[in-house]
């Protein structure tokens, strides 16, 4: 029995990685500076469905609700061996909170249609909410098994799962479809196959595709879109009217949490006693610490 | 839009009993239930949970909704996200509180499609206030605070247009505050009347061990950070801890880095904890760290960067390198109180 999986995934901010240079003046994040990279969970999450691909057979599809320059992290899905890509991008997404983004990629999966697993990483760095998957899972009407550590076996179509719960573990088994989400150590992402890389960094996403023609009058936008497609270097690409989308439930428009206001942390101006790091700065400290009765 | 002012809070039960989070958002919810002048409520749904519930009367809930069954024992996202979302469809409380658990992070997303309520997850603080938004006046909204984007900002979010304001909080964030003189609280049983749907996801076995590092109660905490180099390093951290009798801990980054184990993290998406005395070596100080313990009495702060953030919350600094000051300390404090 073949099993047809969907990856969701994500390109982040490396917010593990901020430095100096990308703090604005106000205090706040200067996101265009920010490295931008593939949500560490999700390659975890395509890991995992190219396993169930090796063991079971059928298609992988990933796909990302993203700005135009999330093709990259599609085009390294590609590498691993993912065998299609779909970028869904609007300029009227833009601001989407988890409810609709979900609701985005709920409809997309709906057009892209058959599938036995949506696969994604448990939560993206940038905001590490974990809330994309049990909503896209809610629109769908399908169950989801959050937390795996494991897949265990497909079988009957039914799919038994090792996920973490507090303090321990449980095995659960789920009828299909199903919308799984993936721990970081579940498994370890293979590396990009070389000949894959060399094949595949030519994929373009039809904005691409548009910029090529921009330059060059000879070139027609169907035709060439038919040529990438025919050499399976086509990243299809869905935007707001490819998914006849309601506008009121896109973007800042579709998003019921709005940032009321944001802060630049401030430091308690509280004053602080410091120690010379010496033997008698260390006593002063540990004698400090007996007078306010935590030691001794 | 006219919002009710009821505070629910979804109690998480494991054989009965309660999980601390459950109770500390009880705690806090009954304060925001006392400024709208709304009713604190209980969500109870398990097995033999009726103790249970009026344990909820304890921390000022005025009633608990109980859905009793053998089936509903353990937690199962499709049964209990159904339960909740027929309850919130039905009474529309304003506010809905979840733990930020394994469990409150399954439900609470899909209890938010459902209603198309507004979700933030792990708020540090929740406060009721009208806001002016976009040149519109709204009363009393629910304010979510937390860290956001790297910790570099505290963002406020509100969910002015929805009809319940969902927000899920970490363990230990929110202080447990029983009532001294309880009230006698109205228990409302609704049948279980279970659907297919319910049991498309089974459990085949389960298997818990009761955490054994518990640092919110630890009256001292050593805590280590990426700062501290390497995971030799990482050593010194916890034969401090040994020396001095107190437990070992870890920011996010030194957890990410293996020197230290995920249930010991402190810190926004770990645990909140306020010790007698909290050291943190070789720890920057990101506002999600110290979102987990600022309110410690006592914060020595050791860092070879004098410019690190962590010396703005700390009562104590020490400007060096860990691997020197740490074993110092431990001679110095064997020294003076042998």
């Amino acid at each position: 029995m073949a099993i047809n999986s969907i990856v969701m995934v994500k390109q982040v901010p490396d917010t593990a990685n901020i430095s100096g240079q990308v703090m604005k003046e106000d205090g706040t994040v200067n996101r265009a500076l920010l490295p931008a990279i593939f949500n560490h969970e999700d390659r975890v999450a395509l890991e995992l469905a190219l396993q169930v691909q090796d063991t079971y057979s059928g298609k992988v599809t990933v796909i990302t609700m993203g700005p135009p320059r999330a093709s990259d992290v599609l085009r390294e899905c590609l590498y691993m061996g993912a065998d299609e890509a779909y970028l869904i991008s609007d300029r009227k997404f833009a601001g989407a909170d988890t409810l609709a983004t979900s609701y985005v990629l709920s409809e997309a999966i709906r057009k892209i249609g058959r599938y036995d697993i949506i696969f994604s990483g448990r939560q993206a760095i940038d905001g590490d909410t974990a809330q994309v998957g049990p909503q896209t899972a809610e629109k769908l009407h399908i169950p989801q098994v959050t937390y795996t550590e494991e897949v265990l076996h497909i079988q009957d179509g039914k799919i038994r799962i090792k996920r973490k719960i507090e303090g321990g573990y449980e095995i659960v088994e789920s009828g299909m479809p199903v919308l799984v989400t993936v721990l970081k150590d579940a498994v370890s992402p293979r590396p990009y196959k070389a000949r894959r890389v060399m094949t595949y960094k030519n994929a373009k996403t039809l904005m691409e595709l548009e910029k090529l023609v921009e330059g060059n009058s000879l070139l027609y936008i169907d035709q060439l879109k038919d040529e990438y497609l025919s050499k399976n270097l086509y990243i299809r690409t869905f935007t707001m009217d490819d998914l006849m989308l309601e506008a009121e439930r896109c973007g800042v428009a579709g998003s019921p949490t709005k940032v009321h206001k944001v802060e630049s942390v401030v430091l308690g101006g509280g004053q602080r006693e410091m120690f010379h790091a010496t033997k008698a700065g260390i006593g002063e400290l540990i004698d400090k610490l007996m007078v306010d009765h935590i030691f001794g | 839009m006219e919002r009710n002012n009821d505070v629910w809070v979804f109690i998480e039960q494991h054989n009965g009993k309660a999980s601390d989070v459950s109770f500390e958002l009880l705690s806090k919810g009954r304060k925001l239930a006392e400024t709208l002048s709304g009713s604190l409520k209980s969500v109870v749904i398990g097995h033999n949970i009726e103790s249970l519930a009026k344990e909820t009367f304890r921390f000022g809930a005025v009633e608990a909704y109980t859905i009793d069954d053998q089936s509903l024992a353990n937690y199962r996202t499709m049964p209990y996200s159904r339960i909740v979302n027929q309850l919130v469809d039905a009474h529309k409380p304003g506010i809905f509180l979840f733990g930020a658990t394994i469990v409150g992070r399954d439900l609470a997303p899909r209890a938010a499609s459902h209603s198309k309520s507004g979700l933030t997850a792990d708020c540090t603080d929740l406060q009721i206030s009208d806001v002016k938004y976009l040149r519109v006046d709204y009363k009393n909204l629910l304010l979510q605070i937390r860290p956001a984007f790297g910790g570099n900002i505290i963002a406020t979010i509100i969910s002015p247009d929805v009809q319940t304001q969902m927000a899920t909080v970490r363990e230990g964030v929110m202080r447990l505050e029983p009532l001294e003189k309880p009230g006698i609280g109205k228990i409302t049983k609704i049948p279980y009347l279970p659907e297919a749907f319910d049991s498309i996801v089974e459990i085949i076995e389960q298997h818990r061990q009761e955490n054994k590092v518990n640092l919110k109660s630890a009256p001292i905490i050593v805590a280590g950070g990426y700062g501290v180099g390497t995971k030799e390093n990482f050593r010194f951290v916890e034969e401090l801890a040994h020396a001095i009798g107190g437990e070992v801990a870890g920011s996010r980054a030194a957890v990410d880095a293996g020197f230290v184990t995920p249930d010991r993290q402190v810190g926004q998406t770990g645990v909140t904890v306020r010790p007698k005395l909290y050291i943190a070596v070789g720890i920057s100080g990101a506002i999600q760290h110290r979102a987990g313990m600022q309110e410690s009495n006592k914060i020595i702060a050791i860092n070879s960067d004098a410019d690190a953030p962590i010396f703005g919350v700390a009562h104590y600094g020490v400007v060096g390198d860990a691997s020197q000051i740490l074993p110092l300390f431990i001679n110095v404090f064997k020294q003076k109180l042998k």
